[in-house]
């Protein structure tokens, strides 16, 4: 009976000690990010609030000139409606294209392994892709403009389009629209009462995907238009390199607007197809 | 029955028209890489000399040289962010829950961030604080973008594991380090090889954070050579053959991984 008791004790003591070892263990683990946390303030959260302090700086006192500046002056607006026009045209056109790909291979046994040819292209290093297409438009002995800007943004950012509008359309239950056309619809009323609306979470991670890196790429419309064409990123490089930091800054505030917006969107409508499109692409 | 035979067959012509239109340059510049030209032209006649003036074009050194720190960057880069990034998410998931929230969200800014937004942010941090150009602001540029993705990778497996089995290993007698080195890690594994394979991708293709960043110290990598050259001076045959390269490799790299991937995937299907 002592002995079992005093086994006993040992056993809680023990167990104690385990106990105690893991709270500390705990605590250790913990202090793994500590690090991390000292890196992301520096190296991300740093570098944006400078952004956001030089905006408002001129010449050292604050000042909200830079924002009026952007605001009045005509080639940094015909950037912004310019970089708006591109970006909204490329998204529609990727959508209308895009759609029935993804659609098609959603209905497809081997959609799966097909829509992986679809994204190959993406992973070649975008500028090697878009100076094949120019040499192409050359070639052929295309004008570089406004035209050319936009078909290589919609070669650049087509996959971008059709992996969550495939990763949506795959998702939905077939039952449903088997069920509407037992119920009498044709094929054409399912469609679009029952497969378009169930697929609105992809459309929407589509185009946040395709709109947003398209205003903000640096390097495609400068290189198809032969600069004649500035959108917004090849416009903050600009500025910068031009040393108008306060003016610069700005663009990247209204930049990193557009993404925020279009993350919350994202997050709204169902965060897990994106999620899982981005992992698809990597 | 002919309309839906009509319908199979035209979505198949669609799906073909469309991947036309995305392997069009590629394979234009693949064919006509072997024709030694600038233009798509077949008047100069089939030839490899595009292919000998990779070793043998007055640019070839800058290319070896690009090449190689495009290399040496990646391989610090992702070495750095792996370690770091993998220990700071068994950190991250160990903190309280608002606190993890917090650090989740901002671990998110890189990620959705466009590039040429962070890009201008690290050239006025760096110059602000008086970082040496070169080498130095370059790898911390390329570590403070990848981290973030071996973080994102490595999460979901930790979340995944099941918390007895670390227990387990310490009620077995092994002390914490050992439960680390010989249990979460073995268990992180397929995270953090992910999370390595992706800031390595990530690092080799960034173009516009190292264009911005590198300064004037002639430091180039592959993509900012690329652009500085052939922007200069337009695409010659000697491009023609690198791209062509580039092309092949990654294409069959991508592909024999994930039809692996594919044939791994139906494998555990079958099983079960």
């Amino acid at each position: 009976m002592a002995k079992k008791i005093v086994l006993n004790a040992k056993y809680q003591n023990k167990n104690q000690k385990g106990k105690k070892l893991k709270k500390l263990f705990m605590l250790n683990r913990k202090v793994f990010s500590y690090p991390y946390i000292a890196f992301l303030t520096l190296f991300v959260i740093a570098p944006l609030l400078l952004i956001l302090i030089n905006a408002f700086l001129v010449n050292g006192t604050f000042s909200l000139q830079n924002f009026v500046n952007f605001f009045t002056e005509s080639t940094s607006l015909s950037t912004l409606s310019d970089s708006l026009l591109v970006g909204f045209v490329t998204t529609v056109l990727c959508i209308v294209i895009g759609y029935p790909v993804a659609y098609i291979l959603s209905k497809m046994d081997s959609g799966k392994v097909l829509v992986l040819l679809f994204v190959l292209p993406m992973w070649v290093n975008f500028l090697i892709r878009t100076l094949a297409t120019k040499t192409i438009f050359e070639s052929l002995g295309v004008k570089l403009g406004m035209g050319t800007v936009i078909f290589g943004m919609v070669y650049n950012y087509l996959p971008f389009m059709i992996l969550p509008l495939h990763t949506t359309l795959s998702s939905i239950d077939k039952s449903y629209s088997e069920a509407a056309q037992d119920l009498g619809a044709d094929s054409i009323t399912s469609f679009l009462n029952i497969t378009l609306p169930l697929s609105l979470p992809g459309i929407i991670s589509g185009i946040t995907m395709v709109f947003v890196p398209t205003i903000s790429t640096f390097a495609i419309s400068e290189l198809l238009s032969n600069n004649q064409i500035l959108l917004f990123g090849d416009s903050i490089n600009l500025k910068f390199s031009q040393d108008m930091y306060g003016v610069g800054s700005v663009m990247s505030i209204i930049m990193l607007l557009f993404v925020l917006i279009s993350n919350g969107l994202i997050n709204k409508f169902q965060g897990k197809t994106v999620d899982e499109a981005r992992r698809n692409l990597w | 029955m002919v309309k839906k035979n009509f319908i199979k067959v035209f979505s198949k012509l669609y799906l073909a028209l469309i991947l036309l239109f995305l392997y069009a340059p590629v394979l234009c510049i693949i064919i006509f890489s072997f024709f030694n030209t600038d233009l798509f032209t077949f008047k100069n006649g089939f030839s490899f000399e595009a292919y000998t003036s990779i070793f043998t074009s007055s640019k070839s050194i800058d290319l070896w040289n690009a090449i190689g720190n495009t290399a040496f960057i990646a391989v610090i880069a992702a070495t750095v962010s792996t370690v770091l990034g993998t220990f700071s998410a068994i950190g991250i998931f160990n903190l309280s829950k608002r606190t993890r929230r917090a650090v989740k969200n901002i671990n998110q800014l890189p990620v959705i961030n466009s590039e040429i937004v962070m890009a201008v942010s690290f050239m006025v941090f760096f110059s602000t604080f008086a970082f040496p150009e070169g080498y130095l602001r370059l790898t911390l540029a390329h570590i403070a973008f990848c981290t973030p993705y071996v973080v994102l990778n490595v999460m979901p497996q930790l979340t995944q594991m099941d918390p007895n089995i670390y227990e387990a290993a310490l009620d077995l007698g092994a002390n914490p380090n050992k439960a680390l080195t010989k249990v979460m890690l073995p268990i992180l594994k397929p995270g953090i090889i992910s999370g390595f394979v992706l800031s390595f991708t990530l690092s080799m293709d960034d173009f516009i954070i190292t264009q911005i960043n590198k300064g004037n110290t002639g430091i180039e990598t592959l993509s900012t050579f690329i652009y500085g050259d052939a922007h200069r001076k337009g695409m010659e045959p000697f491009w023609f053959a690198v791209f062509s390269i580039i092309f092949v490799l990654i294409l069959t790299i991508l592909l024999v991984i994930n039809l692996k991937k594919s044939s791994l995937k139906e494998n555990k299907n079958e099983k079960i």
